[in-house]
């Protein structure tokens, strides 16, 4: 029995364990999960001395209350997130991006996430979690990965395997830009739209619709009308993919989403607007702007390594 | 073959096999599907086919949409080993507990409960897909005469291992989820099991299945 353990005193609403994802399995029906901002993943471990590919809790709006027990551990919290860290005497507001020492008795109280959705909790050492597929991501549509499948619960603890003896303190003064304009290529099913609905497309605001999960992100605004046909053959998705049904509004097709679908797809997010496109709330005002394949990868390379200079500064 | 690659945004192939829902479009797909598999392309993370299309998606941190598109035009997949397909057979319930949808579908086909039950057990399906939810097979083709519209309104929960019937398919609800297709039977089977890492779907693409009826109380016995 492993002594080191996070006890939860409060779920949150939806807390999982995450980490890279699990691919070469959409042919099966399972999609890739995996932490939703990927970014934001990548600091946490880096932040407790992890391997990139660790497991994190994951949490969306209110995150988790826990109390730790075991010897001294590090922790870190990346995303836009309010917390507090409760020690023996005193209780200090938490900072994001940077990492605390914590020891036996010790509370961290994840409030909620600031105009945002997702934020993230590494511990400096590994959790005692089962893979499936390579990964622990939990997918609570299928029940697959971790915790039998299932978000985390109030009153279980969650046990640490090994913790690393690497407890340096580290700290980046990364600050999460925000974005209203999400880049977009065009739909394999574009034309499918009258000219009046492309342009409403482009030009028109969006509102993020509090009907989004992590499997997808429903706007609401203007209908965008369809004059060819409201549904298509069955076919693959990915995320990112925009699909617009009869209704006329669109959605967003995110991490955990359903491998085959049949709307008609408008468009899909470009990979580099990925990690903020999943950070805007409920209300959040969203602009399409169209951007062609080329341009698409050079602003991904250009992420990636701004990604990897971040990392390489912790 | 393939008639067109476009990109599916950045990080995805989107290969179309022409218009049309049949065996000879599919079983191209599934060829491709298979070679590319076997294959192990550097960079390529998941490949779904479906009825007349193939969509694979790589990590454009190790590829991008030129390689990808290039070494899938260059491929040869008529080297691919032989398809391989099996054929299973589904035991089925479709005592009035489970067949939710049966006065449904004998209105909408103007067939007897008997009729709908003659024509949709111990014929050859063919497993076009799997997905939407981990695991559902989408079989096909159902005769012309049994064909019917999806559920204006689909329910918010379908049991798990409900038999269900839309326009030409049939398909296996895998596990409770949402859905709106007309619900006839119930198999006992396990389609989907995820503790099977290397095997967690029972039907595969290029799969035929015949659903074969068992009675109310072969079905509560089953799994003993």
């Amino acid at each position: 029995m492993s002594s080191n353990y996070l006890e939860i005193i409060r779920p949150g609403i939806n807390t999982t364990f995450q980490d890279k994802g699990r691919g070469h399995l959409y042919h099966i029906g399972i999609p890739f999960s995996g932490a939703m901002d990927n970014r934001n993943y990548l600091i946490a471990n880096k932040l407790v001395n992890n391997n990139l590919d660790s497991a994190v809790i994951e949490f969306a709006y209110q995150g988790p209350h826990l109390k730790y027990s075991g010897e001294k551990i590090n922790c870190a919290i990346t995303g836009d997130v309010i917390f507090s860290i409760k020690k023996k005497d005193t209780e200090i507001e938490g900072n994001c991006y940077e990492s605390y020492q914590i020891e036996n008795g010790d509370e961290i109280n994840i409030i909620s996430t600031n105009k945002s959705v997702y934020g993230y909790l590494a511990l400096g050492g590994e959790f005692d979690v089962k893979f499936q597929w390579n990964s622990c991501s939990i997918n609570t549509k299928a029940n697959i990965g971790s915790n039998d499948g299932k978000k985390l619960d109030v009153g279980q603890k969650i046990n640490l395997k090994k913790i690393n003896s690497n407890k340096d303190i580290k700290k980046t003064n990364y600050i999460n830009t925000k974005i209203e304009n999400i880049r977009v290529i065009k739909g394999t099913n574009f034309d499918y739209f009258s000219e009046e609905g492309k342009k409403i497309f482009y030009e028109k605001e969006f509102t993020v619709s509090k009907l989004s999960d992590r499997m997808g992100m429903r706007l609401e605004g203007p209908k965008i009308d369809n004059i060819v046909n409201t549904n298509i053959k069955s076919e693959g998705l990915i995320k990112g993919v925009i699909q617009v049904p009869a209704d006329g509004n669109p959605i967003i097709m995110l991490s955990d989403h359903g491998t085959i679908g049949g709307y008609p797809k408008i468009g899909v997010v470009a990979s580099v607007d990925y990690d903020r496109l999943v950070q805007m709330s409920p209300g959040s005002k969203i602009k399409f702007k169209e951007i062609n394949l080329s341009d698409a990868e050079t602003l991904f390379k250009l992420y990636e390594m701004e990604t990897q200079n971040l990392l390489s500064q912790i | 073959m393939i008639k067109n690659i476009s990109n599916l945004g950045d990080a995805a192939l989107y290969c179309d096999f022409g218009n049309e829902v049949n065996k000879s479009i599919n079983s191209q797909v599934i060829k491709y599907f298979k070679t590319i598999k076997e294959k192990k392309f550097e960079g390529i993370n998941n490949l779904t086919p479906s009825y007349n299309k193939l969509i694979i998606s790589y990590d454009l941190k190790k590829t991008n949409f030129k390689e990808v598109k290039n070494y899938v035009e260059n491929i040869n997949a008529q080297d691919s080993k032989d398809i391989n397909s099996k054929k299973l057979e589904i035991p089925v319930c479709c005592h009035e507990n489970f067949s939710m949808d049966i006065k449904r579908l004998e209105e909408i086909l103007k067939l007897s409960r008997e009729k709908i039950l003659e024509n949709f057990l111990n014929k050859e399906y063919f497993c076009y897909m799997t997905g939407f939810i981990a695991g559902m097979p989408f079989l096909g083709d159902l005769d012309e005469n049994m064909r019917a519209q999806r559920l204006e309104t689909p329910r918010v929960k379908v049991p798990k291992g409900s038999v269900a019937l839309t326009e030409q398919f049939a398909n296996i609800y895998t596990f409770e989820s949402p859905g709106g297709w007309n619900i006839l039977g119930n198999t006992p089977l396990d389609v989907f099991d995820s503790s099977k890492e290397d095997k967690p779907n029972l039907i595969n693409p290029g799969d035929t299945v015949v659903f074969k009826e068992i009675t109310l109380d072969q079905y509560k016995n089953y799994n003993e």
